[in-house]
C-alpha cells in the first residue's frame, strides 16, 4: 500500500532500532507496536462493554492495569480511557480498525506516531529504574501500567514482567531526551556496557 | 613521615597507606582515616582560619557538625570549597588547600581583623555601612565581598556527574548507630522493606568512637555482625555515606550519597553524589547527639576539641592532638574521654570539673570545682589557666583540651515540620518535641536516651512500634549486654572571667560578648539574635553553638532557656552541592529537547535553529554566499511570495476533539461560533480566558460531525490542552467530548505561495482533487499522499499566500520534506523557517504571541466582532467590561518608518508628536517589528489608542532604552493583499 517514496524514520531518526546493551539489562527502540487511544463515549458503557469485549476478547483493565488478548494490548489512562496497542504489521491503520470495531460507542484518535517506545530488559530493570522515575518498580506487578515523569518527561510504564521488563512510552519528539536519560540511568547504575551494534 | 600522634590500636587499615597533601606538603595516613585525623596524627592541629578574625583554628569535632576544620579539596576544576576535613575520608592521592587566609595559614594578614575586633562586633555592618547609602553598592559591598566568603569556587564548569534517584520502603532508619542497628536488625527480621542510611563511611555510629564492651566483646565486633545479618536480608537496604537531609511532605525525605567522594575521581559515567528522594512510610530518628562545648576566654585555639571528639580521634582513628591532654567537663561523659586517653598512653595532665559534687576520679588529677579560664599559643594550644574551687589560679601545660557541656540530641529533622523541641531539665538539652513529621519517631541519644543499652532498646522498641502502626508485625531483635550509666550533668554553659572573647559559635566568630551587645541592643528574640550576630549560620547552622547562644541570652533576660526560645531547623541537615540539586539536568541537557520530524534533513541543510519551548525548530537555512541571516531570511521570503515556500509547523499543537457534544464544546470553548462549522471545513478561532482577555488562537478542523482537530500556537499547546479539560472535566461533565494531544502524532508542514496547489498536486495522489473549486480556502480532508501514506489537508493561510498545511504520520515527516522538496525544485521551492514566518505574518498583519499577549482583548486586535453575542462562550460576558470597549482603546494598527529607511524597534513606545515622552503621554507600543523584503523597508504592528481612527497620522515611537526615536506613520495593519485575494486564489 504505501508507496516508499516517504521513507519512514524510527523515532531516534534512524533506519534501525537503537540497542543499548549493558551489564543486566538491555534498552531497545521498538516502533513495532501501533497505538490508538480509546475513550468510551457518555452514555454508551453498556454498548462500549459489550463491543470492546467482542473487538479485544476481553474486558477493558480497570486503573493502573494492562489487559492482553489475542493482538491487542489494552492501557488504562484515565477514567473510561485507554491506549490500546497492536503489532503494525497488522493494525497500521489501527484507529480506524478499532472505530469499524467499537463504532459510536468510542472515540478513537490515531496516537502510533505520537510515542516513542523504549523495551527495557534485563535483570537489573529496578536499579536503573531507581534513577528515573518515582515508581517502586520493585513492586510493581507484571500487567500493571502507570504514567510518571521520566526527566521531566510525561511517560506511560508499562510492566511486562516483573523486575525484568518496563515498556516505556514517551513523547516522540523528546525521542532523544528520553533515551539520553534511559541511557545516562544505566551507564551510572550498571557495568559499562558493551559497544553498541 | 612519622606519624607523630598516631596512638595504638584504632579502626584504620594500618596495612594501607595512603599519601596526601595539605596546603603542598605531603603527609601519610591510612584507609579509615578522615582528613583531620590524618592530619592530627601528622601533629598538624592548625587547619583553617576563622570567619571574621581569621583566628587559627583546629578540628572542634569528629563529624559532619565541624565549623573549623574547613578545606578546599581537590584541584583544578573539582576543587571544592568548605570541605570538612573531620568527614572528608582519606585517599590516596588526596589534595587540601587551606581557606580563608593570605599568604598562608600559618602566617595570614588577614587576621590584623583580629586585633581590630573591638570595632568588628555584632552589628558592625549594620552601623557602619549605613551611609551614605549610595556606597553600598559600588564601595562597600565589593570591598565586604572580596574580604569575606569561605573558600573560593574553581570558576569551571563541574566535570562530575550527579544522579537522582527514588526510594520506596516501609521504615527508613536515619542513622546507624546503636539504635538505627537494633532498628533494622528487628525491621529487617520481621521481613519489611528497610532504608538504614547513615552519612559515615562507617556503621556503627558511636561505637565506633567508644572502647564499649556489648556482651563479652568489643563492640566493632557486634557492629560487624550485624552489617553481615543485614546483608543477608534482601529487604534491606544499608546505605553508607548517606545523609537524609530533610524531610518533606507525605513521607518524602531527602538523602545525599556520596558515591565518589572517597575516590580520586568518580569512575567513567558514574556519580559523584546520587540526590535520593525516598518514599518511607514511616521514618526512625536515630540520628545520635552532637556535643557542645562551654565558652571560656580564647576556647578557640587549635588543640581545644570536644572530649567526645577527642575520645573519637583516639579510640576510632588512633589519633590525638597532642600526646599531653587535659579535660573540661561539667558532666560524667567528659570522665570518660580521660579514661580512654589514658588508655592510649596519652597524659592526663588534669580534668578540670565544674561540679564539686560529682564522683570523684583517684586516678587522674580531677580538680573539681574549677573553670578554665583561659589558653595559651599562637598558632596552637600549650598551656591552659585553671581557676580552682579554691579560687587559686593554675597554669597547665597541655597541647589538647577536651571539653563537654554535654550532649544536644541530633532532632533537626524532628522539626522539619515545626515540631518545637520540648526542654528537658535532666539532660539540660532539647528533645523531640511537639508535632514531629507524619509518620516519624526517634529513637536513642537523637531522643534524649543516652546510654548504650537505652538506644539499643529503644531503636528495637521504636522499629517494633513503627512497623506495629503499618500492619508489620515485629518483636525487638535480641540486644546484647552494655553499659547503661545515667546522665549526671550540672548545666555550665560559659566560664564568667576575664574580658576577653569566649567563643559560642566557632564558625561565625560570635562570642559571649556577641550576645551581650545584641541583649543590650535589644536584639532579644532568638530569630533576632541569630540574624543580629550570624549565630548559627552558615555551614554548620550552628550545631555546637545554638543552645550556648541561647543559654547565654537566658542568663541576661533572667529567664530559662525554654521561655527565650528554642532553634527551628530546616533542611538540609549538611550541606549539599548546587550539582546534586541539578542532577543531570545541566548544559544541553539542562531541560528535554523535542525534535521536528524534519530535523534530521534540516541539520543536512546547516539550518540556523531557534528554542520555541522545548522545540527546536528551524529558524533559517543558510545558502552557500550569505553571510548575515537577514539575506537568507529575505530570500526565503521573496521565494514564497513569488512562488512555493514549505515550512515545519508540526510544533502546532494539536488537539483531537471527539464526541456527540463536541462542537457543542467548542462553542462554549471559543468566543467564536463553531456549531455550524460544516464537515469538511475549518475555521479560525479566538479563545478567551475568563477575565475576556485573549488566551490563544488557531484553527479548527472538522473531520467529522463528531471529530474535531484544533490547533493552537506553539507556545499554549500544554495550556490550553490543560484548559480544555478543565472545562471537561470541571465546567461541563455533562457534555459527550473526549479530548487527546496529537500534536506530535503527525508532521504538518505549511507549503504557501502561488505555486502551492501545483507542489501538492504531485504530493497528493489522484484520487484527491485539491482544485481550487474541490478544495477551496478553509476546506479540510483526510486524504493520501505518495501513493497511499494517509495525510490531513487544510486549506488555510498564515502568511498570506494561497496555502495548505498538510499532515502525515510523524514517522513519515523526514521523507515528506525530502518528497516536497523534490516536488518543488521546478517551482525553485524553498524551505522557510520561523523567521521567514515571522516576517511574512507580520506583513500580513497576523497576531501572533507578541500581540496575544495576555493583556490585549478581541477588540484590541481588530477581532471584536467575532466575539458572539448569540451564545455564551467562556470570557464573553467579561469581555464586554465597560474599560475594555472604551472607544479610545488600543487597537491592532500597522506602522511603517517616516523616512522609509529607518529601522523601527519593537517595544518602542508612541508619543504623540509634540508632546513629551513620558507614561502620561503613552498612545501605546510596537509589539512586532520585521523587515519586509516585499515592501522593502521595515513594517511594524502595534497596539495604539484609538488606533482604528487614526490612519495616516505621524506618530513617534520613542525607545528609551536606547535613546532613540523615530517618526511612524499609522497604516493597516495589512501591509500584504490587504483584500485578502491570494489565499483564495
Amino acid at each position: 500500500m504505501v508507496d516508499h517514496r516517504l521513507k519512514p524514520l524510527l523515532p531516534l531518526g534512524g533506519d534501525a532500532q537503537q540497542i543499548d546493551t549493558f551489564d543486566g539489562l538491555t534498552i531497545t527502540e521498538s516502533a513495532e507496536l501501533a497505538l490508538a487511544s480509546l475513550a468510551c463515549r457518555q452514555l454508551r458503557a453498556a454498548q462500549f462493554a459489550s463491543a470492546s469485549q467482542a473487538l479485544f476478547g476481553m474486558a477493558m483493565p480497570g486503573p493502573g492495569k494492562v489487559a492482553s488478548a489475542a493482538f491487542y494490548g489494552v492501557i488504562w489512562t484515565g477514567p473510561e480511557q485507554w491506549i490500546v496497542e497492536a503489532p503494525v504489521a497488522t493494525h497500521g491503520d489501527i484507529a480506524n480498525i478499532l472505530k469499524a470495531g467499537l463504532g459510536d460507542a468510542a472515540s478513537v484518535s490515531e496516537q502510533t506516531d505520537g510515542w516513542v517506545r523504549f523495551i527495557a530488559h534485563g535483570p537489573r530493570l529496578a536499579d536503573v529504574f531507581e534513577r528515573l522515575c518515582a515508581l517502586d518498580i520493585r513492586r510493581m506487578q507484571t500487567g500493571e501500567a502507570t504514567r510518571t515523569l521520566i526527566e521531566h518527561l510525561g511517560c506511560l510504564v508499562i510492566c511486562r514482567e516483573s523486575q525484568r521488563q518496563l515498556h516505556i512510552l514517551g513523547p516522540r519528539s523528546a525521542a532523544r531526551s528520553l533515551h539520553h536519560a534511559l541511557v545516562s540511568a544505566a551507564r551510572s547504575a550498571l557495568s559499562e556496557p558493551a559497544p553498541t551494534r | 613521615m612519622s606519624q607523630i600522634n598516631r596512638l595504638a590500636g584504632g579502626l584504620i587499615d594500618r596495612s594501607q597507606s595512603l599519601s596526601f597533601s595539605f596546603d603542598g606538603k605531603t603527609y601519610q595516613g591510612h584507609a579509615g582515616d578522615t582528613l583531620a585525623s590524618a592530619l592530627l596524627a601528622n601533629g598538624v592541629r592548625l587547619m583553617g582560619r576563622s570567619f571574621k578574625y581569621h583566628r587559627p583554628r583546629g578540628p572542634l569535632t569528629a563529624g559532619s557538625e565541624e565549623p573549623n576544620a574547613l578545606v578546599e579539596l581537590r584541584s583544578g576544576a573539582r576543587q571544592e570549597p568548605n570541605t570538612r576535613a573531620t568527614v572528608a575520608e582519606l585517599y590516596q592521592g588526596l589534595e587540601a588547600m587551606s581557606q580563608n587566609r593570605w599568604p598562608s595559614l600559618a602566617f595570614d594578614a588577614l587576621a590584623i581583623n583580629d586585633l581590630l575586633s573591638p570595632f568588628l562586633a555584632a552589628g558592625f555592618y549594620y552601623k557602619t555601612f549605613m551611609w551614605p547609602a549610595a556606597f553600598w553598592e559600588k564601595l562597600y559591598e565589593p570591598i565586604i565581598r572580596r574580604a569575606a566568603g569561605l573558600g573560593r569556587l574553581s570558576g569551571r564548569a563541574d566535570p562530575d556527574l550527579y544522579d537522582k534517584g527514588f526510594l520506596h520502603c516501609d521504615l527508613l532508619i536515619i542513622g546507624a548507630g546503636p539504635a538505627g542497628l537494633a532498628a533494622a536488625l528487628t525491621a529487617g527480621r520481621a521481613g519489611a522493606q528497610v532504608i538504614l542510611a547513615d552519612e559515615d563511611f562507617a556503621v556503627g555510629g558511636r561505637l565506633n568512637a567508644e572502647n564499649y564492651m556489648l556482651a563479652d566483646a568489643p563492640a566493632v565486633d557486634w557492629v560487624a555482625r550485624v552489617v553481615a545479618e543485614l546483608a543477608t536480608h534482601p529487604n534491606v537496604r544499608l546505605m553508607k555515606r548517606t545523609t537524609v537531609l530533610g524531610v518533606m511532605d507525605h513521607g518524602i525525605h531527602a538523602a545525599l550519597e556520596r558515591v565518589s567522594d572517597h575516590l580520586v575521581v568518580p569512575p567513567a559515567g558514574k556519580p559523584r553524589h546520587i540526590l535520593w528522594r525516598i518514599y518511607a512510610k514511616r521514618s526512625l530518628l536515630c540520628a545520635g547527639a552532637t556535643e557542645r562545648p562551654i565558652a571560656f576566654e580564647n576556647n578557640d585555639r587549635p588543640g581545644i576539641m570536644l572530649a567526645g571528639a577527642m575520645r573519637a580521634y583516639a579510640n576510632r582513628w588512633a589519633a590525638t592532638s597532642s600526646m599531653e591532654a587535659a579535660i573540661f567537663t561539667n558532666n560524667d561523659d567528659g570522665l570518660c574521654t580521660a579514661t580512654d586517653l589514658a588508655a592510649k598512653g596519652v597524659r592526663v595532665a588534669a580534668v578540670i570539673d565544674t561540679r564539686t559534687d560529682g564522683p570523684r576520679r583517684a586516678d587522674v588529677n580531677h580538680l573539681q570545682g574549677a573553670q578554665v579560664i583561659g589558653s595559651a599559643g599562637r598558632l596552637g594550644l600549650t598551656s591552659i589557666t585553671v581557676r580552682l574551687a579554691d579560687g587559686r589560679t593554675q597554669v597547665i601545660a597541655c597541647g589538647a583540651l577536651g571539653v563537654s557541656g554535654g550532649w544536644n540530641p541530633n532532632l533537626h529533622l524532628t522539626s522539619h515540620h515545626r515540631g518545637r523541641p520540648a526542654w528537658n531539665e535532666a539532660l539540660a538539652a532539647f528533645v523531640p518535641g511537639g508535632t514531629l513529621p507524619a509518620g516519624m519517631t526517634a529513637a536513642g541519644s537523637a531522643n534524649g536516651v543516652f546510654s548504650t543499652a537505652g538506644a539499643l532498646s529503644s531503636g528495637a522498641q521504636g522499629a517494633v512500634a513503627a512497623l506495629g502502626d503499618i500492619g508489620i508485625a515485629a518483636k525487638p531483635a535480641d540486644l546484647p549486654a552494655a553499659e547503661n550509666a545515667p546522665v549526671r550533668l550540672s548545666p555550665f554553659w560559659y566560664v564568667k572571667h576575664g574580658n576577653g572573647r569566649a567563643w559560642l559559635d566557632f564558625q561565625n566568630d560570635v562570642t559571649v560578648k556577641d550576645i551581650k551587645l545584641a541583649h543590650q541592643e535589644n536584639f532579644r528574640s532568638i530569630e533576632h539574635l541569630k540574624r543580629y550576630t550570624t549565630l548559627g549560620m552558615a555551614t554548620d547552622q550552628g550545631k555546637t553553638s545554638n543552645l550556648g547562644g541561647l543559654a547565654v541570652m537566658a542568663e541576661l533576660s533572667g529567664k530559662s532557656i525554654p521561655e527565650i526560645g528554642s532553634t527551628m531547623f530546616r533542611p538540609p541537615y549538611t550541606p549539599v552541592s548546587i550539582a546534586a540539586f541539578a542532577g543531570r539536568s545541566t548544559g544541553k541537557d539542562f531541560r528535554p529537547y523535542r525534535l521536528t520530524p524534519s530535523h534530521k534533513w534540516a541539520i543536512e541543510q546547516g539550518a540556523v535553529f531557534v528554542e520555541a519551548g522545548l522545540w527546536l525548530r528551524t529558524q533559517w537555512i543558510p545558502r552557500a554566499g550569505e553571510t548575515h541571516w537577514r539575506q537568507s531570511v529575505d530570500r526565503e521570503v521573496l521565494a514564497t511570495r513569488k512562488s512555493v515556500g514549505i515550512c515545519d509547523v508540526t510544533t502546532l499543537g494539536k488537539i483531537d476533539v471527539q464526541g456527540v457534544d463536541a462542537a457543542e464544546f467548542l462553542n462554549r470553548v471559543y468566543a467564536n461560533p463553531f456549531a455550524k462549522l460544516p464537515v469538511g471545513r475549518v475555521r479560525y478561532g479566538l479563545m478567551l480566558r475568563e477575565d475576556g482577555m485573549v488566551m490563544d488562537d488557531g484553527t479548527t478542523a472538522r473531520l467529522a460531525t463528531d471529530h474535531f482537530v484544533t490547533t493552537t500556537t506553539t507556545a499554549n499547546a500544554v495550556a490550553v490542552f490543560r484548559h480544555m479539560e478543565f472545562c471537561r472535566q470541571c465546567l461541563w461533565p455533562d457534555l459527550d467530548v473526549q479530548l487527546i494531544s496529537t500534536t506530535e502524532a503527525w508532521a504538518q508542514f505549511s507549503v504557501a505561495g502561488p505555486n502551492a496547489r501545483k507542489l501538492l498536486q504531485k504530493i497528493v495522489d489522484p484520487a484527491h482533487d485539491i482544485s481550487n473549486d474541490a478544495f477551496p480556502y478553509m476546506a479540510c480532508g483526510e486524504i493520501t499522499v505518495c501513493g497511499g501514506v494517509r495525510a490531513r489537508l487544510f486549506r488555510i493561510s498564515f502568511s498570506g499566500e494561497l496555502a495548505y498545511e498538510i499532515a502525515v504520520p510523524a514517522r513519515y515527516g523526514d521523507g515528506m520534506i525530502r518528497a516536497m522538496v523534490a516536488a518543488g525544485a521546478e517551482y525553485d521551492a524553498v524551505v522557510y523557517g520561523t523567521e521567514a514566518l515571522g516576517v511574512m505574518r507580520i506583513e500580513k498583519g497576523h497576531a501572533a504571541g507578541n500581540e496575544l499577549n495576555g493583556t490585549t482583548t478581541a477588540l484590541n486586535l481588530g477581532m471584536g466582532a467575532m466575539v458572539s453575542a448569540a451564545k455564551d462562550s467562556i470570557g464573553s460576558v467579561l469581555s464586554r467590561r465597560e474599560g475594555m470597549n472604551r472607544p479610545d482603546g488600543l487597537a491592532l494598527v500597522g506602522l511603517r518608518p517616516v523616512p522609509r529607511d529607518q529601522p523601527m524597534a519593537a517595544g518602542s513606545h508612541f508619543i504623540n508628536r509634540g508632546a513629551p515622552a513620558d507614561a502620561a503621554n503613552d498612545q501605546g507600543y510596537m509589539t512586532s517589528v520585521a523587515f519586509s523584503p516585499s515592501l522593502g523597508h521595515a513594517v511594524g504592528l502595534g497596539l495604539l489608542k484609538n488606533g482604528a481612527n487614526r490612519r495616516g497620522e505621524i506618530i513617534r515611537a520613542v525607545n528609551p532604552l536606547k535613546q532613540a526615536e523615530i517618526d511612524v506613520e499609522v497604516v493597516s495593519p495589512h501591509f500584504i493583499d490587504p483584500e485578502g485575494a491570494r489565499v483564495r486564489g
